[in-house]
């Protein structure tokens, strides 16, 4: 009977210890994934942020180049129109004046920037007949529009037109007058 | 937004009466001795008033061609309407060379009976009558006229014969303003056909005068149409890319040579006006615009700078085959050619003045008609006798018409604003 309790005791003694083992592996388990899990998790935030920090870099930077390139593209609008939109052409001529070319390079450098269509209308002096210088008129414009290619201007965003001598800016006759008239105008 | 407007060219709706006339017509130079003609007021035998005075339209007529000079009726000491009432000495008193008498009648139609008779001689040369609605009375009277015209002097009168122009209103601050007009040859009864702020250019007539072509910008760029005048109808014929421009009608009226840039230049091409088929003409990198058609249709003259310079060339239509016309000056330009084939009326260049010339294609004959410097657009008349043509005067642009021989010269100053590109009318055969 004694025996029988003891062994009973011991038993249970060893089935506690069991138990206990058993409690005391499973905590250890337990706390090994809880760091993990926590080291996960903070590696995810890190992840995060970091992410957030780049993406406000890459932001900024977009920013900064946008403004960069809303600055770049005043500044080419400024140079454009400080050359003006109108070429002025020698009599019965199409020939770019060195002028011409450097302020047509101003227009060009915006075009490649900001993507836009342009329409060229071309003008004549009143001398001579109202329909050769329709003609004339046009050849003016392809000339700007020649030159516009060019320099590197897709074809399909540059409109020509002639008005010939029908749009005068001065009305009078005589070289001051015609030196106006005679010219590109970019529109 | 684009104002335009279309007009109806309707003549039960047009004006009669001389103040609405948009020209005055003046001889600046006649010839040395004009003959001296009268036309006594004539008859009329009608209720009411007459629609017009026949006389005075007839002695207007006569007078504009610069080579009469009619009697004041407040010189006249008796004024018949039939021949039994002439008398003769009335006439030689007042050294009229010549009187015209004539009597109007109002049936279905109007009637116009007359009579020329020579004073000098005391004998009828000629005796005739015209008939014709009573909206066109100002046109019967002047083909009145052209039968006294053509009698008197050997050559087709062209009184009864009309005018299309381009006006053109300044405006400093904006756009100008356009307006395609048709009036009578004198300048009377102008109907607005077109207009808008947008450019309206190179008028020409269909060869049957019922019908007008032109350029128009009211698109924002240029088109070429054809409207119908007695209806207004009109329809666009070329919106190419690039210049669509100086429509002109072949002399069978099925046709029209036109210019268009669509394939890279300025080049001549022939609509067929029925099938809308296109046949490009000229093929060349340099300009060739300003068609016009011989009269027998079998060849156009055109301007190209194909040479260095504008010069007129020669298309003939059955062989392709283009020669040059023009060698004398550095500039020759926008030719019309006259009925007779023979005379061409064109811009040329001299010293560094544009004036009106005829250049005689028999003789190679280049003639100076003008002495203004910024001369352009001349048409002649259908009678082949005076080229009518635009020219400047300060800062307007103003008509001005002139003998093909140079002898009279006219002014047709407008009463403001600018006019441009006359086209006469071919002979008109029906109203």
């Amino acid at each position: 009977m004694t025996t029988k309790n003891t062994l009973g005791k011991a038993a249970a003694v060893v089935l506690m210890a069991a138990l206990v083992s058993a409690c005391s592996s499973n905590a250890a388990k337990e706390e090994a994934a809880a760091q993990a899990a926590a080291e996960r998790a903070a590696a995810e935030q890190a992840a995060a942020a970091e992410a957030a920090a780049a993406e406000q870099r890459a932001a900024e930077k977009q920013k900064a180049m946008m403004a960069e390139k809303r600055e770049e593209k005043r500044r080419l609008m400024d140079a454009a129109s400080a050359v003006g939109s109108v070429f002025y052409f020698d009599y019965d001529s199409s020939s770019l004046s060195d002028d011409a070319r450097a302020a047509i390079d101003a227009h060009v450098a915006l075009m490649m920037a900001d993507g836009g269509n342009v329409r060229l209308e071309g003008h004549t002096d009143e001398r001579g007949t109202r329909e050769y210088n329709l003609a004339l008129g046009e050849r003016r414009a392809n000339a700007v529009r020649d030159y516009m290619v060019a320099s590197g201007v897709p074809g399909y965003r540059i409109e020509t037109i002639s008005y010939g001598e029908e749009n005068p800016i001065a009305y009078g006759s005589g070289e001051s007058s015609w030196s106006k008239n005679r010219r590109v105008e970019i529109k | 937004m684009m104002l335009l407007r279309v007009f109806l060219a309707v003549c039960g709706l047009c004006f009669s009466g001389a103040s609405l006339a948009q020209l005055e017509i003046q001889v600046t130079r006649g010839i040395d001795n004009p003959t001296s003609i009268a036309v006594a007021p004539f008859a009329w035998d009608g209720l009411g008033a007459a629609p017009e005075d026949f006389a005075q339209i007839i002695d207007s007529d006569l007078a504009r061609s610069g080579q009469f000079s009619p009697v004041s009726r407040r010189d006249m000491l008796s004024l018949p309407t039939r021949a039994e009432d002439i008398f003769y000495r009335d006439w030689r008193a007042i050294a009229a060379r010549y009187l015209v008498i004539g009597r109007v009648s109002k049936g279905a139609q109007l009637r116009v009976e007359f009579a020329l008779y020579d004073v000098e001689r005391g004998i009828e040369l000629f005796s005739s009558q015209v008939a014709g609605p009573e909206f066109e009375a100002r046109m019967v009277a002047h083909r009145v006229a052209d039968a006294i015209y053509e009698k008197l002097t050997g050559i087709q009168g062209a009184f009864a014969t009309r005018l299309i122009y381009v006006s053109v209103t300044r405006n400093p601050e904006g756009k100008d303003f356009y307006r395609l007009t048709v009036a009578d040859a004198d300048g009377q009864r102008p109907i607005v056909l077109l207009e808008g702020r947008d450019p309206i250019l190179a008028p020409s007539w269909s060869p049957d005068g019922k019908e007008v072509a032109y350029v128009s910008f009211e698109s924002s760029r240029p088109a070429i149409y054809r409207q119908v005048l007695a209806t207004g109808a009109r329809e666009q014929l070329t919106n190419f890319r690039g210049l669509n421009n100086s429509p002109v009608w072949s002399p069978d009226g099925k046709s029209m040579a036109l210019v268009l840039s669509k394939d890279g230049s300025p080049d001549i091409y022939l609509l067929d006006l029925e099938t809308k088929q296109l046949t490009r003409l000229t093929r060349h990198y340099a300009i060739d615009t300003e068609p016009t058609w011989m009269p027998d249709g079998q060849s156009l003259l055109f301007t190209s700078d194909r040479g260095g310079r504008p010069q007129i060339y020669r298309y003939t239509l059955a062989t392709g085959k283009i020669e040059r016309v023009t060698f004398e000056g550095r500039y020759n330009a926008r030719a019309r050619v006259a009925e007779d084939g023979r005379n061409v009326a064109l811009v040329h260049q001299r010293d560094g003045r544009f004036h009106v010339a005829v250049f005689d294609l028999v003789t190679e004959r280049m003639t100076v008609l003008t002495e203004t410097s910024l001369d352009e657009s001349p048409s002649i008349a259908p009678n082949g006798s005076l080229v009518i043509y635009a020219t400047k005067r300060g800062d307007r642009s103003v008509l001005g018409a002139v003998a093909v021989d140079g002898g009279v010269k006219f002014s047709l100053p407008a009463r403001s604003g600018s006019v441009q590109e006359p086209a006469w009318s071919p002979m008109l055969f029906s109203w």
